[in-house]
C-alpha cells in the first residue's frame, strides 16, 4: 500500500503509524493513545469521543492514554490549542481507517462484499445469521503493523452520534472522588521527598552554605549541591520541607543585577534596545515598517498607549516530578506539556541517548502555557541522581512556583487609527514592545530551556532569546487586526533585556494586542458617534465573526438598559490568531467612584470553534478562559522591589475570588462539518477590552494600563473629574 | 520528638507516630495515603487542602495532627463513591464543575459544609462559603450552579 506521507491529516504525517493511535484489546476495550496530553482542557475526553465514533464502539468502552514517550506518537507540544486540530483530526482517520481494516477482514472471513457488513458497538455483521464477529476476536492484543494511509473517509457530520454531544468528562470522576488522579498524588516504593532552595531574585548566585547541620537532621538522606543548584532529599515530605526551611537560613545568595523599577515599567521598556520587525498581510517580515503620517483626508486621529505586566500562571498545584534512575536509566513522570521535548532537553543536560530517558506523562494541575512543569522534572532528576534506585518526588514550594514559574511578558502596545468622512477606519499602525513568550525546552543541544541547566556545573546556558518570526507567534499573535481597514502597518519591538524569565502565558500577545486593538475600536465607534457592537460589524466582512459579536450582543441584552451612573456594558471581539476560534466577549460592570473596585456583574461568551466535538468542553474552555482573563484584568501584576521578587505568595498576588466571579453565560456555535478550531486561549484578549469598554461606558474614564486595581481605577476617575 | 496520635478519618480510627506540629496535610496524604487534600499554598490562602474537622471546614496545611487527634476528621473520600455519591459529587458531575481538578477537592468540602448550615443558599452565600477556596481554571460560575444543584437534590 503506497502512502503518500505528504497528505496525512494531522499529527499522522509524521506518526503514521496506526498502532501510535488506536489499539484493540483482547479484553472488548480500545484504546486510544494521544500524543498531547490533559491539561484540563478534557482532551482525553474528546479524543475518546472521536475514535469512538469513527471505530463505532461505545464510549464506556474507550481507554485514553495520553504522551509517553515509550508509548505514543511524538506530538511535541500540547499547545497553542492545537490539540483538536492536529490530535483529533489524526485519530479520526486513523480510527476511520482500523474500522475499515477490521471490516474487510470480516467480509474476507463471511466471503460477502464489505457494503453487506455493518459495525454496532465493535460487533461487525454480516447478511447472514450466523455472520457475527467482534473487533476483539479479530484483533484482541494484535497490532495493525502498517501506516495510515489517510484515504479512509470519516463519517459525514450528519452519521454522528457521539461527537457533538455533550458527554461527562472521563477523567472527572477520579478527581471528584478524591482518587489518586495526578502527578502530585503517585507514590512509588520506596519513594523520598526532595525539595529545592532557590532566592527570590532569578540572577542571584549562591555564594556559600554550610550544608553539615542539615545533613545532620534525622530523617534527611542528602543535601545536594551543585553550582548554584540547591536542593535536599529526606525520607518524608515534611522533613525534606523542614530542611529546605533549614537550607533557606544557611544560603548565602550573591545578588542579581537590579530590577528595574516596577513604577515605570513601561517607559522602561520603551526605552530599552530592541530588535524590530514588522507583519505585512498577517505575515512575518524582517522589515520594520516606518510609521507614515495618517492620510490628509482623516477626520479624526487618535493615538494610545496600552500596557500589561509581568503576569504569573500561577497552576492552583506547584509543580511535581517523580524521578528514578536504575542503571544509567531514567524514568520520569511529569505534567508537562511536552514530554518528548522534555527528554530531548533532559538527554542534552544529562549527555545521555534518548532510549535510556522515558518522560510519562501524568496529570497536573492546569497550568495555562509553559509553567515549572519542565523545570521541576530536572530538579527532580538532578536529586534522584544522587540516590540511584530510589524514586524521588520533588513539589516546588509555593514561592518557588510564585517566584521561578516563566512569567508572561509585559508588553506596551501603540495604536494610532484615522477614521475617514464616511465613518470608518481608513488608517491603522500598530506598535507593539515585549518580551519574550516562546521559550519552552528546544532542541539545541548547546543551551538549555530547563531552568537549574544553568546552575549546575558544566551546565548549559540559558536559550538564546529573540523575536518571534513566525506570523502569529508571540508578541505576533493577534497584533494584526481581524478587521477590513484600507491601510494596516503593524511593526514589532523586541526588547532584549529580561529581567525575569519569560515564556508561554495561556494566549500569548493576544491578551495585550486584542485588549488594546478592542479598545481602540471602541474609542474610534465613540469619536465617529456610532454604537460600538455595529461599528465593528461593518468593518467585518466574516459571516461568522459577525455571527459571534451578533450573538454575545444579543445575549447581553445590548442598549436595552438604561443609562445609570456607574453601570455600563462593553463588547469585544477577536477571532484568535486570526486562524483559529472566533469569540466575543460582552459585560456588564458596575464601578465604585469612591472605592475604585470594578464588578462584573454579569459576562456573555460566544465563541466559534468550527465543529463541535465537545460542546460543552468548549463552553468550559471559554468561560474557564474569560473569568481567568478577569482575573488578570482586575487584579494581576508581578510585583518586585530592585532586589528582589515580592509577589511570592496568593497575597501579594492576589487572583479573582469566588467573591468577586460572575456567572457567566456561554454560546457555542456549532459549525458541522467545519474544521476544528483551537478554543482554548479564544477569550482572554476579547474580556479584557470588554470590561475596559464597559468601564468606560460606566464611568467616561479608559483604562488603558492593566490591572484594573481599585487605587489605579480611583485614581483615573479622580482625575479625570478634576479635569472635567 | 514523635508522638503517637489517634485520629478518627472518615469514621475509621487511625494511629500515627509524628512530630505533634506536623500539618494534618501530610498525615493525610502520606501516612493514611489519601489523596484528596492537596497542598497549594501552605498557608491558608488557597484552600486546596479543606478537610472538615469536626463538622467546620479547616485548613490541613496548618492544622497540627496534635490539635487534630480526637476530632472527626472528613475528606473528600468519605463523603461519596463512584457508586453511591454524595449530591455534591453528583452535582459537580453533571454540572461538569472542574477543569483540571486540582481546587476541586476543597471546594466540594466547602460546599458540603455549606449546605449543612444553609440547605437553601443563594448565590452570594455560595461567594461567601467559597470565598476562601481558588480556582485558576476559572471554574466558578460553574461551580455556582453545582451547588445549586446539590442544594435542590438535598432538599428532595
Ligand atoms: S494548601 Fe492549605 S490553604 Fe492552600
Ligand atoms: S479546576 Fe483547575 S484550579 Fe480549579
Amino acid at each position: 500500500m503506497a502512502a503518500e506521507p505528504k497528505k496525512l491529516p494531522g499529527s499522522l504525517r509524521n506518526n503514521p503509524s496506526l498502532d501510535l493511535w488506536i489499539g484493540i484489546e483482547a479484553d472488548a476495550t480500545v484504546t486510544v493513545r494521544s500524543g498531547k496530553v490533559e491539561i484540563g482542557q478534557g482532551l482525553k475526553t474528546a479524543a475518546a469521543q472521536v475514535a469512538a465514533e469513527e471505530l463505532d464502539v461505545s464510549l464506556v468502552r474507550v481507554r485514553v492514554k495520553t504522551a509517553d514517550t515509550a508509548e505514543t506518537a511524538d506530538e511535541n507540544v500540547t499547545s497553542g490549542s492545537r490539540s483538536m486540530e492536529v490530535s483529533a483530526t489524526a485519530l479520526r482517520y486513523a480510527a476511520a481507517e482500523c474500522r475499515a481494516i477490521m471490516v474487510r477482514m470480516a467480509a474476507d472471513r463471511f466471503g460477502v462484499p464489505v457494503d453487506q457488513l455493518s459495525v454496532e458497538d465493535g460487533t461487525i455483521r454480516g447478511p447472514g445469521s450466523n455472520q457475527r464477529i467482534t473487533y476483539w476476536e479479530l484483533m484482541g492484543g494484535k497490532k495493525f503493523g502498517r501506516d495510515a494511509t489517510g484515504t479512509v473517509p470519516p463519517k459525514v457530520p450528519q452519521a454522528h452520534r457521539i461527537v457533538g454531544t455533550r458527554v461527562e468528562r472521563l477523567d472527572l470522576p477520579g478527581k471528584v472522588f478524591g482518587q489518586p488522579a495526578f502527578v502530585h498524588d503517585l507514590t512509588l516504593p520506596g519513594m523520598v521527598h526532595g525539595r529545592i532552595v532557590r532566592p527570590r531574585h532569578q540572577s542571584a548566585t549562591l555564594e556559600s552554605v554550610d550544608t553539615a547541620a542539615v545533613e545532620k537532621l534525622p530523617g534527611v538522606i542528602k543535601v545536594v549541591r551543585d553550582g548554584d543548584f540547591l536542593g535536599v532529599v529526606a525520607e518524608t515530605e515534611v522533613t525534606a520541607i523542614a530542611a529546605r526551611d533549614a537550607l533557606h537560613r544557611a544560603a548565602r545568595w550573591r545578588a542579581g543585577p537590579p530590577l528595574p523599577d516596577e513604577d515605570r515599567l513601561y517607559e522602561w521598556m520603551l526605552g530599552e534596545a530592541t530588535m524590530d520587525g514588522g507583519c505585512i498581510d498577517g505575515v512575518h517580515t524582517d522589515d520594520c515598517p516606518p510609521e507614515e503620517p495618517p492620510p490628509k483626508d482623516a477626520q479624526t486621529t487618535l493615538e494610545s498607549l496600552y500596557a500589561r505586566p509581568y503576569i504569573l500562571h500561577g497552576a492552583m498545584g506547584p509543580s511535581c516530578a517523580v524521578a528514578q534512575w536504575a542503571g544509567g536509566t531514567l524514568t520520569l513522570h511529569t505534567h508537562s506539556q511536552g514530554v518528548f521535548p522534555l527528554r530531548r532537553a533532559l538527554t542534552n543536560v544529562f549527555r545521555m541517548d534518548e532510549a535510556d530517558i522515558r518522560c510519562i506523562h501524568m496529570d497536573g494541575a492546569g497550568c495555562y502555557g509553559h509553567n515549572g512543569a519542565d523545570d521541576v522534572a530536572l530538579d527532580a532528576a538532578l536529586l534522584a541522581r544522587a540516590l540511584p534506585g530510589r524514586p524521588v518526588r520533588v513539589q516546588w514550594m509555593r514561592d518557588d512556583e510564585h517566584c521561578w514559574e516563566p512569567f508572561g511578558a509585559a508588553m506596551v502596545v501603540k495604536v494610532r487609527a484615522s477614521l475617514g468622512a464616511d465613518g470608518r477606519v481608513a488608517d491603522w499602525r500598530f506598535d507593539v514592545w515585549s518580551n519574550h513568550h516562546g521559550n519552552r525546552p528546544k532542541g539545541n543541544p548547546k543551551e538549555s530551556g530547563l531552568l537549574a541547566a544553568r546552575m549546575i556545573e558544566n551546565g548549559l546556558p540559558p536559550q538564546t532569546l529573540g523575536p518571534a518570526t513566525g506570523s502569529e507567534a508571540g508578541e505576533h499573535r493577534n497584533a494584526w487586526p481581524g478587521y477590513a481597514f484600507p491601510r494596516i502597518s503593524v511593526a514589532k519591538h523586541f526588547v532584549t533585556a529580561h529581567p525575569f524569565r519569560c515564556s508561554s502565558l495561556r494566549g500569548l500577545g493576544a491578551y495585550a494586542n486584542v485588549f488594546a486593538i478592542e479598545q481602540m475600536m471602541d474609542e474610534l465607534a465613540v469619536a465617529a458617534g456610532q454604537d460600538p457592537a455595529t461599528f465593528r460589524l461593518a468593518h467585518l466582512p466574516d459571516p461568522r465573526a459577525r455571527a459571534v459579536i451578533e450573538a454575545a450582543r444579543d445575549a447581553i441584552a445590548w442598549g436595552q438598559h438604561a443609562a445609570t451612573p456607574g453601570r455600563g456594558h462593553g463588547i469585544a471581539y477577536a477571532r484568535y490568531k486570526n486562524a483559529a476560534a472566533y469569540c466575543a466577549v460582552a459585560v456588564d460592570a458596575e464601578v465604585d467612584e469612591t472605592t475604585g473596585v470594578i464588578r462584573v456583574t454579569r459576562a456573555v461568551c460566544a465563541g466559534d470553534a468550527g465543529e463541535a466535538i465537545a460542546p460543552d468542553g468548549i463552553a468550559n474552555q471559554l468561560e474557564g478562559g474569560l473569568i481567568q482573563s478577569l482575573s488578570w484584568t482586575l487584579k494581576e501584576r508581578v510585583r518586585f522591589t530592585p532586589g528582589e521578587i515580592t509577589s511570592v505568595d496568593w497575597e501579594t498576588y492576589p487572583i479573582l475570588t469566588f467573591r468577586e466571579a460572575p456567572e457567566v453565560e456561554t454560546l457555542v456555535l456549532d459549525r458541522p462539518g467545519e474544521k476544528f478550531l483551537g478554543v482554548g486561549e479564544a477569550s482572554q484578549g476579547p474580556t479584557a477590552a470588554a470590561i475596559a469598554n464597559a468601564v468606560f461606558a460606566a464611568t467616561g474614564v479608559r483604562l488603558r494600563e492593566l490591572p484594573f486595581t481599585p487605587e489605579r481605577v480611583r485614581a483615573m476617575i479622580l482625575e479625570a473629574r478634576r479635569s472635567a | 520528638m514523635s508522638d503517637t496520635f489517634r485520629l478518627s478519618v472518615n469514621g475509621r480510627e487511625h494511629s500515627v507516630t509524628a512530630e505533634g506540629d506536623t500539618p494534618l496535610l501530610y498525615v493525610l496524604r502520606n501516612d493514611i495515603g489519601l489523596a484528596s487534600p492537596k497542598y497549594g499554598c501552605g498557608t491558608e490562602q488557597c484552600g486546596t487542602c479543606n478537610v472538615i474537622v469536626d463538622g467546620d471546614k479547616a485548613f490541613s496545611c496548618t492544622l497540627t495532627v496534635r490539635d487534630a487527634a480526637g476530632k472527626a476528621i472528613v475528606t473528600l473520600e468519605g463523603l461519596g463513591t463512584p457508586e453511591n455519591p454524595h449530591p455534591v459529587q453528583a452535582a459537580f458531575i453533571a454540572e461538569q464543575a472542574a477543569q483540571c481538578g486540582y481546587c476541586t477537592s476543597g471546594i466540594m468540602i466547602s460546599a458540603k459544609v455549606l449546605l449543612d448550615r444553609n440547605p437553601d443558599p443563594d448565590t452570594d452565600a455560595i461567594r461567601v462559603a467559597l470565598q476562601d477556596n481558588l480556582c485558576r481554571c476559572g471554574t466558578h460560575s460553574r461551580v455556582f450552579r453545582a451547588v445549586r444543584r446539590a442544594a435542590r437534590a438535598l432538599a428532595r
